[in-house]
């Protein structure tokens, strides 16, 4: 009896782990279904609208064919562009701050803060930069959207910067203060310079983040259908402009909608495996 | 340019025998001038750091003005009023917030058991050269967009629920209430699977660091004493793991009550509490997002604030909290490389 109940559970432990492994398996084959579906069916409906005079052209009014998204990508090249340059040098500024200066409680509150700051949603950020922007020069702009987009960089290259710098070890740094190079130009020329590849995975890493927000721009840019280059005017925005056409009921913009999501996702994406890519070979390699 | 200078200076001191030389009189105004350009370089990284604390600050000063008035025309009642009209000027949150834990929690109910089998089965079962491959994949679902969710779920999931999955849950669940009425697609439960499937890389992610850190003799001393592999993954792995997993599942729920557009665009926008997954229904970030660029007027604007603040201490505490479980599991912040 003993010796039959006692291979009775070894068969019960034997098939539970069998059961097991095969749900982990399954949920790992599920998580891979919504990926394949969602690029399939951009990949299907975009390519069809995909053409010169979406990239070259202006939106046309409903009911007449063709036009494109010219002024969109524009657009969000533009409030891109404002957005690096308010958060590459306050992200990296800052990791720089955390990785040399901050192994005490200030460089905790930072880091701690930097982490909130990656938590605010980004609607909530859009509010704030329109009541700084928007209310205080009484425009919609695209300065605004690139203070929320650029607000929303900051956390990801700040703690990514950090992790990198981190990264280099200590004894280059002794190396180069015992050569009587005075700290900063150490933290600058040697540090930094090493970390490079790294600091630049995390600008690009930010960048795709915040390439496709949509949600902060509604209220700060507003959106445009003609081509505008100033700062202090509404313009259009790629993400966007493919929220506005989701939700008309005319077939050529929803088209339009798609093929404006492949380009998107293929910017994004593109920017994501050239980070991976990168990253491998790189020397830092364990930096995300 | 100046302090180069010194470079090539230095090495020749410290290789001649006599270490006294080390230090000489002339460096002095070089080395002030470096101590100051030290100085300097410090309060600019300082700086920045200060701007990353004072741009939250501002953010909460900001949100807290501008939703001043409806914060004194309505006080507390706002959180429990369950009408919202700007038309007739009434302001309540109720069915709003409402709508945005349900959405939420829908979404970690579906998004979590998948999320930790993913990531269990990316660190412990896959063969190496797949890891790298689903990782990627998985990475690959934040990198989408959330308007591009927004589209595939109007377009594709939408009508798939109401054709396909709706009749299915009325007819077997149908009795617990939660699959009542006509499905229309726009739903509460349309929201939940968008919503799951955006949280799902964050949560697997996390959830595959903190995994990782359990240290490998825990596992080699599960298996030594005859563990199966399931059996070493529920003792070795997932109880030492459990406080980090637990914090992952707390930072996906951060991330799907601030998710706007997709949620915005499949949820159905009616500020109606109803028991019903398959009836619309509303969240704080898209009530924001679709009124806030026409409100009608101050009080309006400033209750559309209002929610945004709501939305804002929420997520704070909840990110906050996620934040402190993680870092008691991986151990803060990066260890420094002694070499």
């Amino acid at each position: 009896m003993p010796n039959s109940s006692t291979q009775n559970i070894q068969w019960r432990r034997r098939f539970v782990n069998g059961l097991a492994v095969a749900a982990l398996t399954l949920a790992a084959l599920i998580v891979l279904v919504p990926l394949f579906a969602i690029i399939g069916t951009v990949i299907a409906k975009g390519a069809a609208g995909l053409n010169a005079s979406f990239f070259t052209q202006l939106p046309k009014p409903v009911g007449e064919a063709g036009g494109g998204m010219a002024n969109a990508i524009a657009g969000s090249i533009l409030i891109l562009g404002i957005a690096s340059m308010i958060g590459v040098p306050l992200g990296v500024g800052s990791g720089i701050f955390l990785a040399e200066y901050g192994r005490n409680m200030a460089g905790n509150i930072v880091r701690f803060t930097s982490d909130v700051l990656n938590g605010i949603p980004s609607i909530v950020i859009g509010i704030t930069a329109f009541a700084l922007v928007v209310l205080k020069t009484g425009h919609y702009s695209a300065l605004a959207a690139g203070v929320a987009l650029g607000i929303m960089m900051v956390p990801t290259i700040c703690r990514t910067t950090e992790e990198v710098l981190l990264m280099v070890p200590q004894s280059i740094r002794e190396a180069a203060l015992g050569l009587g190079i005075p700290q900063w130009r150490t933290t600058l020329s040697v540090v930094v310079r090493t970390a490079t590849s790294g600091i630049v995975t995390s600008v690009m890493l930010a960048f795709a983040r915040v390439a496709g927000e949509t949600a902060p721009l509604l209220f700060t840019t507003l959106g445009n259908d003609y081509w505008n280059w100033k700062l202090s005017e509404p313009t259009a925005a790629m993400p966007l402009q493919i929220f506005k056409y989701a939700g008309s009921p005319y077939e050529d913009w929803i088209q339009k909608a798609w093929t404006g999501s492949l380009v998107l996702i293929a910017l994004i994406i593109g920017a994501v495996i050239l980070v991976r890519f990168a990253t491998n070979r790189g020397v830092l390699k364990g930096a995300r | 340019m100046r302090t180069l200078h010194k470079a090539p200076d230095k090495p020749d001191s410290v290789s001649e025998p006599p270490p006294a030389k080390a230090a000489p009189l002339p460096q002095k105004p070089d080395g002030f001038r470096s101590i100051f350009a030290d100085v300097a370089f410090r309060s600019l990284v300082t700086g920045c750091a200060i701007c990353v604390v004072a741009i939250v600050g501002l953010i909460v000063f900001e949100l807290i003005s501008a939703s001043g008035p409806a914060l004194h025309k309505f006080g507390f009642k706002f959180l429990v009023e369950s009408v919202w009209n700007p038309v007739t000027n009434e302001f309540g949150a109720l069915p709003v917030i409402y709508g945005t834990i349900v959405s939420s929690i829908l979404a970690l109910l579906l998004a979590v058991p998948l999320s930790l089998g993913t990531a269990l089965f990316i660190t412990e079962l896959c063969p190496r050269r797949l890891r790298t491959v689903l990782s990627t994949c998985v990475e690959m679902l934040a990198a989408i967009p959330s308007v591009i969710y927004g589209l595939w779920g109007i377009f594709v999931l939408v009508p798939w629920l109401r054709d396909h999955v709706a009749p299915l849950l009325k007819k077997y669940l149908g009795w617990t209430g939660f699959f009542e009425g006509t499905m229309y697609g726009v739903s509460m439960l349309a929201a939940g699977i968008i919503l799951a499937i955006m949280i799902l890389p964050i949560v697997a992610s996390i959830t595959r660091e903190v995994i990782i850190a359990v240290p490998h003799p825990q596992r080699e001393a599960a298996l030594a004493l005859g563990a199966t592999r399931w059996e070493m993954l529920r003792v070795a792995v997932l109880r030492n793991a459990r406080t980090g997993i637990f914090g992952a599942v707390i930072l996906g729920l951060g991330r799907a009550l601030g998710e706007t557009m997709a949620v915005t665009m499949v949820i159905g926008n009616t500020a109606k509490i109803s028991r019903s997954l398959f009836a619309p229904g509303y969240t704080l970030a898209s009530v924001i997002a679709n009124e806030f660029s026409e409100a009608v007027g101050p009080i309006h604007t400033a209750a559309l604030v209002e929610l945004g603040l709501v939305l804002f201490v929420v997520s704070m505490l909840v990110n906050a909290l996620a934040q402190l479980l993680v870092w008691s599991v991986t151990r803060g912040m990066p260890a420094r490389n002694v070499a």
